[in-house]
């Protein structure tokens, strides 16, 4: 079993739902990075979501865009984010490491080179944003062959179809996004999101995450009444971007520490 | 008609791309996040039943003739020929079409498109201007709402454009983030779209983005061909020798190359913006000096740096300042069906000051570029040789650049 469903079946016997904070490589410096991932471990994450940065992030609201732009002028590269986790892995075994970025970096490092140091580094996950299934077997199933899951996103609008095809492809969870939109929209609608996580769950057979939108401990324990795990990015991004550097690790954890507590006060309550 | 016409010859082509999920070969596709795909699933679908639609058809054609004010014509250069001593130069004059340049071609199609899919609402980027020009003349014709993205250095670059849409009742919308030029632009416009599909068209200014975009956009440029295809030969009893037009996006190009696809003899040359020299490494050649990747939507050839990040563009013309190239670019040139070359800055400012002088046509930069390929290829053809230059576009807007070149000011 993968270190990504290992976590998460044990978190389902006890009860508990996914905490899955995204931060961006390198952001605010990456001097910081590994430190800021100790950090959410030690405020509860149980996977992180380690953002490879681009310079032409599609798909992401001007807060993740921002920390990309910061990294990238800290002169961050996929291989250095791959070193990242590789540091990490050196005191930390336990908790799973998902990359998510976008296609071209892992195009210009090589498919095969990428799978098989990020999988060397102690990588457990990898989510392409613009890599949606049809374009994606073969890369899917290098990296399996490399032994990480492949993450795809399901959005509201997508079909049935669709759904059943990531189902097919995707292995560790899948990764819902709440609402129409690019990460870091505020409109989020739980009721809408409960109702379709059911279907999605089933069509799938794996956990889903639900992220984009997720700002505050209320929403996160909110949607872990439905979903299987709870992915915070733009919120934590915007304390990183709000904090004195010699703050950021501190005030990170009180943030992410505070959304696990409203995450298992749900789960005390119920 | 010449040996080369024969339509037997011509039928024999196997040509038939993209296939059905909108490869050309291993380029083209759909690199994009999941929230974005049902909005192209939908347009796929409305493009898919309205291409062959007679009706639709109909209307298309005749706004192209009643509002563009097509056919454009064929034009010999012959003033312009005499001076390079070789083969002579035609000219398809799209700069004399309403809004002085092929983008309107295009956006009159996707315009009418999304009439017909009930979106009141359309969204542009633009770079340069002209694409945004052309989307807010024609939102304002058929009553829509139009937003233009634009990089904030773009606005500041081209401020008569800008005010141009306005006129025209556009809401521009200055871009901050990245290199805020067209390639950011083009990324927000696509942020817009993923948030507002449900009353908002996407209107991409050439052949690139997801599928469907590089064929429709296509689709509605290849009548610069087409009707080429009827004038050369009225003109000069046969088909050209070569036809030679700028690649920015790809749009002009893949406009008139696509009828000649099939035509063996015909060369096809796609001229890209060398800005101050390939060596330089500021450039916006992405088809001779980049590498293949995913930006936009599709694979195709990009300048990137080697980690993958996209790197910004250089062109005295704002229009080829792209970091990337229509899909079907990138397969006609790994196929060897066209040839892709690199005209500098200088040398399309040349061209450009040639071309007043000796035709008195003031060419748009971009297509000055294609022009002085034309005219360094034309040397070295005899006499009876004939080149086909797409004339994208007229250089008024360019006006400003050309005059702070030569170091006047307004
Ligand atoms: C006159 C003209 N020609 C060419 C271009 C380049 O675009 P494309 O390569 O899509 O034809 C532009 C773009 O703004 C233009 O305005």
């Amino acid at each position: 079993m993968s270190r990504i469903a290992s976590v998460l079946s044990s978190l389902e016997s006890s009860g508990r739902k996914a905490l899955i904070p995204f931060v961006t490589a390198g952001d605010p410096d990456p001097s910081l990075t590994v430190p800021l991932m100790h950090a959410l471990v030690e405020a509860g994450a149980d996977i992180i979501e380690l953002g490879v940065p681009f310079s032409d992030p599609m798909a992401d609201g001007p807060t993740i865009q921002r920390s990309s732009e910061r990294a990238l002028a800290r002169k961050v590269s996929l291989r250095s984010v791959i070193a990242a986790v590789s540091e990490f892995r050196r005191s930390n075994t336990g908790t799973p490491v998902v990359l998510m970025g976008y296609a071209n970096p892992i195009e210009a490092m090589g498919v095969d080179a990428f799978a098989d140091a990020a999988s060397a580094a102690g990588t457990d996950g990898v989510l392409v944003v613009d890599y949606p299934p049809e374009e994606s077997h073969d890369f899917a199933a290098r990296v399996r062959s490399a032994g990480m899951d492949v993450i795809f996103l399901i959005a509201p609008t997508s079909t049935e179809t669709r759904i059943r095809a990531v189902g097919e492809i995707g292995s560790g969870y899948i990764y819902y996004v709440s609402l129409k939109g690019v990460t870091g929209a505020g409109h989020l609608d739980v009721s809408e999101v409960a109702r379709r996580i059911p279907d999605i769950r089933k069509a799938v057979g794996l956990p889903v995450g639900v992220g984009f939108g997720i700002r505050d401990g209320a929403s996160a324990r909110a949607l872990s009444a439905v979903a299987d795990g709870v992915v915070i990015g733009s919120r934590i991004i915007e304390e990183i971007e709000n904090s004195p550097q010699d703050e950021v690790l501190a005030r990170v954890k009180a943030l992410v520490g505070g959304i696990r507590q409203a995450m298992d006060s749900r789960e005390a309550s119920t | 008609m010449g040996k080369q016409d024969l339509p037997a010859d011509v039928a024999k082509s196997s040509y038939n791309y993209p296939d059905a999920l909108g490869h050309f070969g291993p380029y083209g596709g759909t690199f994009v996040a999941e929230t974005l795909i049902a909005a192209l699933d939908e347009l796929r679908a409305a493009y898919e039943s309205l291409k062959d639609d007679p009706a639709f058809r109909a209307e298309y054609e005749y706004e192209l003739k009643h509002y563009v004010g097509r056919p454009s014509p064929v034009y010999h250069a012959k003033r312009l020929s005499e001076h390079c001593g070789g083969a002579q130069i035609y000219l398809k004059r799209e700069d004399l079409n309403h809004t002085g340049a092929h983008k309107i071609n295009n956006v009159i199609g996707q315009a009418m498109v999304a009439k017909h899919m009930g979106k009141p609402r359309v969204i542009a980027e633009t770079g340069a201007g002209q694409h945004g020009v052309a989307s807010a003349t024609i939102a304002a014709r058929l009553g829509m709402e139009c937003v233009v993205y634009m990089g904030s250095e773009d606005v500041k670059r081209q401020a008569a454009n800008v005010y141009r849409m306005k006129l025209l009742g556009a809401t521009v919308v200055p871009v901050e983030c990245g290199s805020k030029t067209l390639k950011d632009a083009l990324n927000e416009a696509m942020r817009d779209w993923v948030t507002n599909v449900a009353n908002t068209f996407y209107i991409i200014g050439t052949v690139a983005g997801p599928h469907p975009y590089p064929m429709m956009v296509r689709d509605f440029q290849k009548i610069i061909g087409e009707e080429c295809l009827w004038q050369m030969p009225e003109m000069i009893q046969r088909q050209p020798d070569a036809v030679i037009a700028c690649v920015g996006g790809g749009s002009n190009a893949m406009g008139i190359f696509y009828p000649y696809i099939p035509y063996p003899n015909v060369r096809l040359i796609g001229v890209e913006a060398g800005g101050h020299g390939l060596a330089t490494g500021m450039h916006s050649a992405s088809l001779t000096a980049g590498r293949p990747g995913v930006l936009h939507g599709n694979r195709t050839y990009l300048l990137q740096d080697e980690n993958g990040q996209i790197i910004e563009t250089h062109s005295v013309s704002a229009g080829l300042d792209y970091p990337g190239v229509g899909p079907e670019h990138a397969w006609l040139k790994d196929s060897g069906r066209a040839e892709y070359v690199a005209i500098n800055d200088d040398e399309a400012l040349a061209a450009f000051h040639r071309m007043c002088r000796t035709e008195g046509i003031i060419p748009a930069l971009e297509s000055s570029h294609a022009v002085a390929y034309a005219m360094k290829l034309a040397a070295t053809m005899p006499k009876d040789a004939a080149i086909l230059v797409n004339l994208s576009g007229r250089g008024d807007k360019d006006m400003h650049t050309v005059a702070e070149k030569s170091g006047i000011k307004f």
